[in-house]
């Protein structure tokens, strides 16, 4: 016995595809892993924690708000452990974990929650909690330590055990105990920025070499990217835009500047660049949905990203550039609009559209009003 | 004074408390709300100043509602308002010139608090003297309740202190944030979600009440 055939009348979409948000929040989370495990491998069980700390808090806080009924989305679409995963990758490892709890629980609150929900969000979630906790406590946040320390694995960073509300210890002494200067703990930004010189750029790319303060390696990054963009869960012309446009203005200025300023690739493979560009620029929710508009947005965020390091008071611009980025995402998608299949240059448009007010709308608001002429010609005619 | 006139003025008075109250249910006079209540003594000296602005200037309305035309009723309100804000600004100076300081231009601007405006206009000028003045009374202890309420979490947070006096040691990491003017503007975020979602909660009460009764 079949069952009936039913004819069904609705309006397209008429092919869903098979793919939903859960699969491509968890192929997120899934590439986003081994950045984890390097990041863990770089700076010890104080990565760790912060890890679980700031995805614990995100996690918790989306319960909290998914409970009001107020709230798109559930617990089980990943999307607010990616939100963790992203944010505690952005701060410092050694950052105090009750400060990654508050960064955790203000990211999901103000970023997500105070939208609506998955899908709603107009800020990236992660750098809404980034941007707040800089706000809040802009010492700790700018507190790095050097990477591969002797007995990382055995002790913490002394100021991500600081209780919470209070102060963090003092890293600089801890430091100097372990025959560090303090220059070790500078990032590669803030080394530019501040003392003038230089890491080179292969030792950035693999984050490899040596005792420096910086993020997970970009060629695990891009590589990692590579798989969500090759299985499509990515657009790749957005971390292609971001990277290209920092890129070549970094370049352009390097050309015309002079010795003053670093080569580009310093630019690129430093700082939070190549995470923000693969992970946080590409955030669904809060960029352009139109192939046009995906390359204005990341080249708006790649400009931004290298003007705020050279000429702001900050070493590092990503976070602030990505945020503008995403608050100009409806405007860009309103300039960006694609032109319909069958809508050929024979068709004359209209240059210009005209609003005017329907006639009776006029009159129920005064009785005696009439349709206001038309007070402004294109071609103005001469007083005669 | 029967019982349905103490009834009434009653609800007067707890309708800038609860129901009307100037903060978190009209979100009215946010300047003053958001710009000075850094810490709980300034919220509180505000919040008085206020006060005192509010329910004598409604008390002298009220007074002269039948005399004013009503053309210029706007204007009067206004000087009446600014005698007694002069008053109040010697006041502070007179008493506390620290508080004078951290209040600021603040204390002048409250001529154009729209609370004093609005219940002059919409309650003193049609009600006799002892209801405008129970009325404003209530109103202003609205506002030093919503002054306070932000004060006092922005001065926990942002100093680890409560009037002045240290919560949790010299160790204390204060949130540079809840001092700056974002931190107003988070802070009165929070409180308004917090009213809301108690008010929602208590028509959804009534509702089943009410619905219980019905059925």
């Amino acid at each position: 016995m079949t069952a009936p055939t039913r004819t069904e009348i609705r309006s397209a979409p008429h092919i869903k595809g098979p793919r939903s948000v859960e699969q491509i929040m968890a192929n997120v989370v899934y590439s986003l892993l081994p950045i984890c495990a390097f990041f863990v491998y770089q700076y010890g069980i104080s990565a760790a924690a912060s890890i679980l700390v700031v995805t614990a808090a995100c996690l918790l806080a989306e319960r909290a708000f998914v409970r009001t009924g107020t709230q798109a989305g559930s617990l089980s679409d990943f999307s607010a452990t990616i939100t963790g995963l992203l944010l505690a990758l952005t701060l410092p490892p050694g950052f105090p974990l009750w400060m990654g709890a508050v960064a955790g629980i203000s990211a999901i609150a103000l970023g997500k929650a105070l939208f609506g929900g998955i899908g709603f969000n107009v800020f990236n979630p992660a750098l809404v909690g980034r941007a707040f906790v800089q706000a809040a406590f802009p010492a700790a946040i700018a507190t790095y330590t050097p990477s591969f320390l002797p007995g990382r694995f055995t002790q913490f960073i002394p100021s991500s055990l600081a209780w919470p509300l209070m102060a963090p210890a003092d890293t600089a002494a801890w430091l100097k105990a372990m025959q560090f200067d303090a220059l070790a703990s500078a990032t590669p930004l803030a080394k530019w920025k501040f003392e003038g010189t230089l890491t080179a750029a292969g030792d950035l790319l693999t984050s490899l070499a040596g005792h420096m303060a910086v993020g997970p390696s970009p060629v695990l990054i891009l590589t990692c990217g590579a798989y969500l963009a090759l299985r499509r869960f990515m657009d790749w012309r957005i971390p292609a835009a971001v990277l290209g446009s920092a890129g070549l203005t970094a370049w352009l200025i390097f050309a015309l500047g002079g010795t003053k300023y670093p080569d580009p690739f310093f630019m690129l493979f430093s700082g939070g660049l190549i995470l923000g560009a693969v992970y946080m620029a590409t955030d669904m929710a809060t960029s352009p949905v139109t192939p046009r508009g995906m390359w204005v947005y990341g080249g708006l965020i790649g400009v931004l990203t290298v003007v705020i390091r050279y000429y702001s008071g900050l070493p590092e611009g990503v976070m602030y550039a990505i945020l503008i980025g995403n608050a100009a995402t409806p405007l860009i998608e309103r300039i960006t609009q694609p032109t319909p299949f069958g809508k050929g240059a024979s068709i004359r448009t209209r240059k210009s559209a005209s609003y005017t007010l329907h006639p009776d709308y006029i009159s129920r608001e005064e009785a005696s009003a009439k349709t206001p002429k038309k007070r402004f010609f294109k071609n103005k005619p001469k007083k005669s | 004074m029967s019982d349905l006139a103490q009834a009434r003025t009653f609800d007067e008075f707890m309708e800038g408390i609860w129901r009307q109250n100037p903060v978190f249910v009209m979100v009215l006079g946010m300047c003053p709300t958001l710009a000075v209540t850094v810490s709980a003594v300034n919220a509180l000296s505000m919040g008085l100043a206020t006060m005192f602005v509010l329910v004598c200037s409604c008390g002298l309305v009220s007074l002269m509602r039948r005399i004013v035309p009503k053309e210029v009723r706007i204007a009067t309100y206004i000087v009446i308002i600014a005698t007694f804000v002069t008053v109040v600004d010697y006041v502070i100076q007179a008493v506390s010139l620290a508080v004078y300081d951290a209040l600021g231009a603040f204390i002048q601007l409250i001529v154009v608090n729209c609370i004093i405006l609005g219940r002059a206009e919409a309650h003193a000028s049609k009600h006799p003297p002892v209801t405008a003045m129970v009325n404003a009374l209530g109103m202003s202890i609205g506002f030093v309740i919503g002054l306070f309420a932000l004060g006092a979490v922005r001065e926990v947070l942002g100093a680890g202190t409560l009037f002045g006096f240290s919560l949790f040691g010299a160790n204390f990491q204060p949130w540079v944030v809840m001092v700056l003017p974002p931190g107003g503007f988070i802070v009165l975020g929070a409180w308004l979600l917090l009213f809301s979602a108690l008010k929602r909660r208590k028509e959804a009460r009534l509702a089943a009440q009410g619905g219980g009764h019905g059925a």
